[in-house]
């Protein structure tokens, strides 16, 4: 049981990344915090793509031939990294990079709105526009 | 037939994507064109496809495969009967929503920003279109990304009159970020036990190895992300405000044709997808989103029933229709499956009506949806106020309105399946759904205006799309077989599992 867990260590870590990210998101009050939250969540996610195409021992995926040119032999025993979860990884990024930038400009104006970055507060100023029937 | 014809469904997403470059630094007195023109573009592409898809029989698929690389290793957009369908409906809807935004953004967005604006209105659109069609999970991650983050854009441009779009928008954007994650997660998963990200592919291999625990998860994490995506009770908590605060037109668009495109692709990841691990797909239905799905109904309409705004007040409604459009494909039968593509169609229809109306009546309210601030606009905005009423007549399910033929269609298919309880519950919410918009006509016809009893200025651009729709919505009442032929054809497509 233990080794098992020993050998799968990087997606341990991945799990629990993932679950201190997804906490920050749902209980932290202040809006960037939730953004680091959220930043770490998805990065999780990208690690365990990275895992799942790594090999151990394995190189990267570029035809090594050997000194003649023969491929049935010398490509016999070379390891290769599965590089396709590395590339669907760099588009998550950009989704990410994209995600953090949008929430951090939106953080941006609701500070300059609300003059508070603080979820509670917002909240209360939100409730106070309710009551007072403005729309 | 003609091989322009396999270029269609490239040429549908990658007119709007490109066009929303283009209008984004164009000057903003030509952002309603462009945006006019790509999504009739869509749009029409949309039509040619269907009419020649609807000549065929009903599993044929057409497929493209993207930069020329053939699946599973290159990307693929696929479109068979229920693509075809679906991709229509936000086409469609999308263009009329386009027809109507630029007198409904006319007092909500200041001038200058309308290019840029466009431009994520623009690409909202194309992802949604792309995620409708694409065949490559990974590739439908990318594409609920475009589409969200540029429709959080959207909702923030409330932010304009009303401060809250930006709590809203940010709430959306978190909150879909995270179901997107999830996505992945489960298509993580999936790949690392089949080693192939193409959906065909995918459901050829997933029963192969339906031994291992991994793909269960999986699964969990896909359905869950989507659930979020589609806004299914209990994670439709950023769905009303997000609609409520956006600017009118956004919301129109929205609400027509956003999560109805998630709400396909939850049936595909487990009807096409997960379709080869027999027992899997129908036991999620039946235990997890017909019970869900009820949930959304009860609640979504009495939330209804107790708001004081018009345009929350149709957001809430939002929620009990996705549930009916869920508890149809609950159903996991071909009746069922059918039912709610009907309603997929009839929804956006109606919704998009309905807010494009409300939005048309709110501008002479100076912007507000407050009910009170809607006292006898009924009698002073004639044109408008009837189209509305036609659509409202139609959600409540009115014979002689589309709204009727879905919910026919799926009481017939909950009835069949032998849930006599679910039909009444059913039945019962549709009755209560009268409750709220009785409140509505009550306000806008029976109650005396307080400023005035003279005709009020309406607008040609909102008038004109929203009887577009209202005669839509009569004309599919009347004559029901086009969509229901469509509809039959694509829970077909989904019950055939692998097509």
């Amino acid at each position: 049981m233990l080794d098992q867990l020993l050998s799968h260590w990087n997606y341990i870590i991945v799990v629990l990344l993932m679950m201190i990210g997804l906490f920050i998101v749902i209980s932290s009050m202040n809006l960037v915090k939730k953004l680091v939250g959220l930043s770490l969540f998805q990065t999780s996610v990208f690690l365990f793509y990275i895992s799942l195409g790594k090999i151990e021992g394995g190189t990267a995926p570029i035809i090594i031939t050997g000194g003649h040119g023969d491929h049935g032999n010398s490509t016999h025993d070379i390891l290769y990294s599965n590089p396709l979860p590395h590339v669907l990884i760099l588009t998550a990024i950009v989704v990410g990079v994209a995600t953090t930038a949008l929430g951090l400009s939106l953080v941006l104006r609701i500070k300059a709105s609300f003059n508070s970055i603080e979820e509670d507060e917002i909240l209360a100023e939100k409730r106070v526009m309710k009551s007072e029937g403005r729309s | 037939m003609i091989d322009w014809i396999t270029h269609l469904p490239a040429i549908i997403v990658v007119v709007p994507l490109l066009m929303a470059v283009i209008t984004a630094l164009l000057p903003a007195r030509f952002g309603w064109g462009l945006a006019l023109l790509a999504t009739a573009g869509s749009a029409l592409a949309s039509g040619i496809m269907m009419a020649d898809l609807m000549t065929r029989w009903a599993g044929y698929r057409l497929s493209y495969h993207l930069g020329g690389w053939a699946p599973p290793w290159g990307i693929e957009f696929a479109v068979d009967h229920a693509t075809a369908l679906v991709v229509m409906v936000v086409s469609g809807l999308g263009f009329v929503a386009t027809m109507s935004s630029k007198s409904l953004f006319m007092n909500e967005i200041s001038h200058h920003d309308l290019g840029r604006v466009y431009g994520a209105w623009l690409l909202t659109f194309g992802g949604l279109l792309g995620l409708v069609m694409t065949a490559d999970a990974f590739n439908l991650f990318v594409f609920f990304e475009i589409s969200s983050l540029a429709s959080v854009t959207l909702v923030a441009m409330g932010s304009g009159y009303d401060k809250r779009a930006l709590i809203a928008a940010f709430n959306y954007l978190v909150v879909g970020a995270i179901g997107a994650t999830f996505y992945v997660i489960g298509v993580g998963f999936c790949y690392a036990m089949t080693g192939t990200l193409n959906m065909v592919d995918l459901a050829v291999r997933l029963p192969e190895v339906n031994d291992q625990i991994p793909i269960y998860i999986g699964l969990a994490f896909m359905v869950t992300g989507v659930m979020v995506k589609a806004a299914i009770f209990p994670m439709h908590f950023w769905l009303p405000p997000s609609y409520g605060h956006a600017p009118m037109a956004v919301t129109t668009l929205l609400a027509a044709v956003a999560t109805k495109a998630s709400l396909y692709i939850l049936v595909r990841v487990l009807m096409t997808i997960f379709g080869g691990i027999d027992p899997l797909p129908q036991l999620i239905l039946q235990w997890v989103l017909i019970p869900l799905s009820l949930m959304a109904i009860l609640l979504g309409t009495i939330l209804a029933i107790y708001e004081r705004d018009a345009k929350l007040m149709l957001a809430q409604s939002s929620i009990a229709q996705i549930g009916y459009i869920v508890l149809g494909f609950g159903m996991g039968s071909l009746a069922g499956l059918q039912a709610g593509f009907i309603h997929i169609a009839n929804h956006a229809m109606i919704k998009g009506g309905m807010f494009i109306g409300l939005g048309g009546l709110a501008m002479a309210a100076a912007g507000k949806t407050k009910l009170d601030g809607l006292a006898g606009i009924g009698r002073r905005m004639p044109l408008t106020a009837t189209g509305f009423l036609i659509c409202g007549l139609s959600l409540i399910g009115l014979p002689l309105t589309a709204g009727f033929i879905s919910k026919l269609y799926l009481v017939s298919a909950v009835i069949n399946a032998g849930y006599w309880q679910i039909a009444a519950i059913v039945l019962f919410s549709s009755a209560l759904s009268v409750i709220y918009l009785w409140r509505l006509i009550e306000v806008m016809w029976f109650t005396p205006s307080g400023s005035g009893q003279s005709r009020l200025p309406e607008q040609v651009m909102i008038y004109v799309p929203l009887w577009m729709l209202a005669l839509a919505n009569i004309w599919f009442g009347i004559s029901a077989s086009t969509i229901t032929e469509i509809s039959y054809g694509a829970a077909q497509v989904l019950m055939g599992g692998m097509t």
